[in-house]
């Protein structure tokens, strides 16, 4: 393989499996939280 | 009638398993190596990954927000967002419909492929096996022609299964299901792309994908290419994700999902191009050809991988291995595109599942199994897919930004929505891509594609077939949402289900 052929592999590799990692590690971070039930008329058309 | 509270995800990981499950579909496998390599190659993940933050993601947690904040099926979602929004919501309906019918077809010949993978039937022509012997297809574009067993059989086993498991529901069936095969095929993908790098001539293929052709970033086309890819392969367009989300608590992340949803979707699609090109550098490395001759899609597939198949060590094996992966992937899929046909009816008609199972099922499995299993069937395929996602699926896509950006300046409202209960907080950054750059991309895509339309036609179809079945498939769409969103709902249907019957269900 070319130089560059393998810097872009490993260049997509690290940016999109790395992202996966990292927004995993954001939700698994983030509890859900309770909100509180919303008037109805925010709703109406 | 039913009145029951609305279906629940077990799970966030359900949810996610699901979500993803939908996004990773046919095209990942078949569409994106094809698209980096014509585009640039290593220079490609450039615009695609600027396409996944600026557009994918954006639609992505749009979509997340409308479903889980107005709770309801794609039409009942938009009904919600603002009446004239309905008809988008139905025209998503109408498009699964049709996609659903040839998506099953694509299935049943995968399937099929796993078993004539054993005994690699196709012999040395694997062309002509599939065209002839396998598909049996006919001469003239839209002459349906004589019925194909071999095809009809592993069609009605595909619909068995997906309408047993949308009858289960949401989370012992859809869940469930996904929690099983999204793991079965990252299994199957791992092991796949570990053989294909062990082959002979592995390197050929990656560096024929990842060579940058830095000049290609100046042509717009390549970057018309890198949206295209992303906005098809992530599954916004189709009402799904609307759906999916209209499951959620309320209390879910969702911009975290969505991004978890698009990077696993990505890294599903550079694993899946690495595995296919390493397996195509095996063919150039024995046959002394190029290492990309095929088109991409069906003849990559079906014609491509069997023909390199039969030249290699353990051949048998890594076809049964690969066909799996194309039916596991495409099932997931295909159960997704269903739920938004099955979610509709119920809203609608206020029926419980099974029910609705039984009335969606039984239409779409009937057009299914009557149509496409047949000596015209591929034709008709062809023309369906081609119009109905160019001028379905993108077309809706366009037109649901600008109404909810533009005409129902929701996003304000929907953003708020997102970021209470998100671990990422969306900036300005989110209405900017949503309100200017994604319908500017849609809409260039669009012309460019309609261009191409007049200039000559589509896979040089007679245009009285590609009247009917393409622009007549996916006008026929719109008008259907048109009609089916003249017709008045229930009282009380523009309201959300309340919190009460939120904690009932919880």
């Amino acid at each position: 393989m070319s130089a560059s052929a393998i810097v872009m592999l490993i260049v997509s590799i690290v940016v999109v499996w790395g992202g996966l990692a990292l927004a995993i590690l954001k939700l698994r971070g983030h509890p859900e939280v309770e909100l509180p039930p919303e008037s109805p008329e925010e709703h109406s058309i | 009638m039913s009145d029951q509270p609305r279906e629940r995800w077990g799970s966030r990981a359900g949810f996610l398993l699901a979500a993803i499950g939908s996004a990773v579909g046919l095209g990942n496998i078949w569409r994106f190596p094809a698209e980096a390599y014509r585009n640039g190659g290593g220079a490609f993940m450039l615009p695609y990954l600027i396409a996944l933050v600026t557009a994918g993601l954006p639609l992505l947690i749009m979509e997340y927000t409308i479903g889980r904040r107005y709770r309801g099926s794609a039409p009942a979602s938009y009904l919600r967002l603002g009446r004239p929004a309905q008809f988008i919501g139905w025209w998503q309906v109408a498009i699964c419909f049709v996609i659903a019918t040839y998506y099953a077809l694509i299935l049943a010949w995968a399937l099929r492929y796993v078993g004539f993978s054993v005994g690699q039937s196709w012999g040395d022509d694997a062309e002509g096996f599939l065209f002839g012997t396998f598909l049996q297809v006919g001469d003239t574009p839209g002459e349906l022609g004589g019925y194909v067993g071999g095809v009809f059989w592993p069609l009605l086993a595909i619909w068995v299964t997906v309408l047993i498991t949308l009858a289960l529901g949401i989370r012992h069936g859809i869940e469930t299901a996904a929690k099983i095969f999204i793991p079965l095929l990252i299994v199957f993908f791992v092991v796949l792309v570990v053989r294909a790098l062990t082959l002979d001539g592995a390197d050929l293929g990656l560096d024929a994908l990842f060579t940058p052709d830095w000049d290609a970033l100046t042509d717009g086309d390549v970057w018309v290419a890198a949206y295209g890819q992303i906005f098809f392969s992530l599954s916004v367009g189709f009402g799904i994700m609307i759906t999916y989300a209209s499951y959620l608590g309320r209390r879910s992340d969702l911009s975290g999902s969505a991004l978890v949803a698009g990077f696993a979707n990505s890294s599903f699609e550079i694993l899946a191009g690495i595995g296919v090109f390493a397996t195509l550098g095996f063919l150039a490395a024995s046959s002394g050809g190029a290492v990309f001759e095929t088109e991409g899609g069906l003849g990559l597939a079906f014609v491509a991988f069997p023909t390199i198949i039969s030249e290699m060590p353990w051949g048998g094996f890594f076809g049964v291995l690969f066909f799996l992966s194309l039916v596991v992937a495409g099932w997931t899929s295909l159960i997704s595109i269903m739920q938004v046909i099955v979610a509709a009816v119920q809203d609608r008609l206020r029926v419980n599942r099974v029910v609705s199972v039984a009335m969606v099922g039984t239409l779409v499995a009937l057009v299914s199994l009557l149509l496409y299993p047949t000596n015209g069937g591929l034709y008709l395929l062809d023309a369906a897919d081609r119009f109905i996602n160019r001028y379905g699926i993108a077309l809706a896509s366009l037109i649901s930004v600008i109404v909810v950006a533009w005409l129902l300046r929701k996003l304000p409202v929907l953003q708020r929505d997102a970021d209470a209960t998100s671990a990422v907080k969306l900036g300005r950054w989110w209405k900017l891509c949503l309100g200017i750059i994604t319908p500017i991309v849609l809409g260039l895509m669009l012309i460019d594609s309609f261009a191409q339309e007049i200039d000559e036609n589509y896979g040089d179809y007679p245009s009285s077939f590609l009247a009917w079945a393409g622009w007549g498939v996916a006008g026929g769409a719109l008008l259907i949402g048109i009609v089916l969103s003249l017709i008045p709902w229930r009282r009380g249907a523009e309201v959300p289900p309340d919190a009460d019957d939120e904690k009932r269900s919880a």
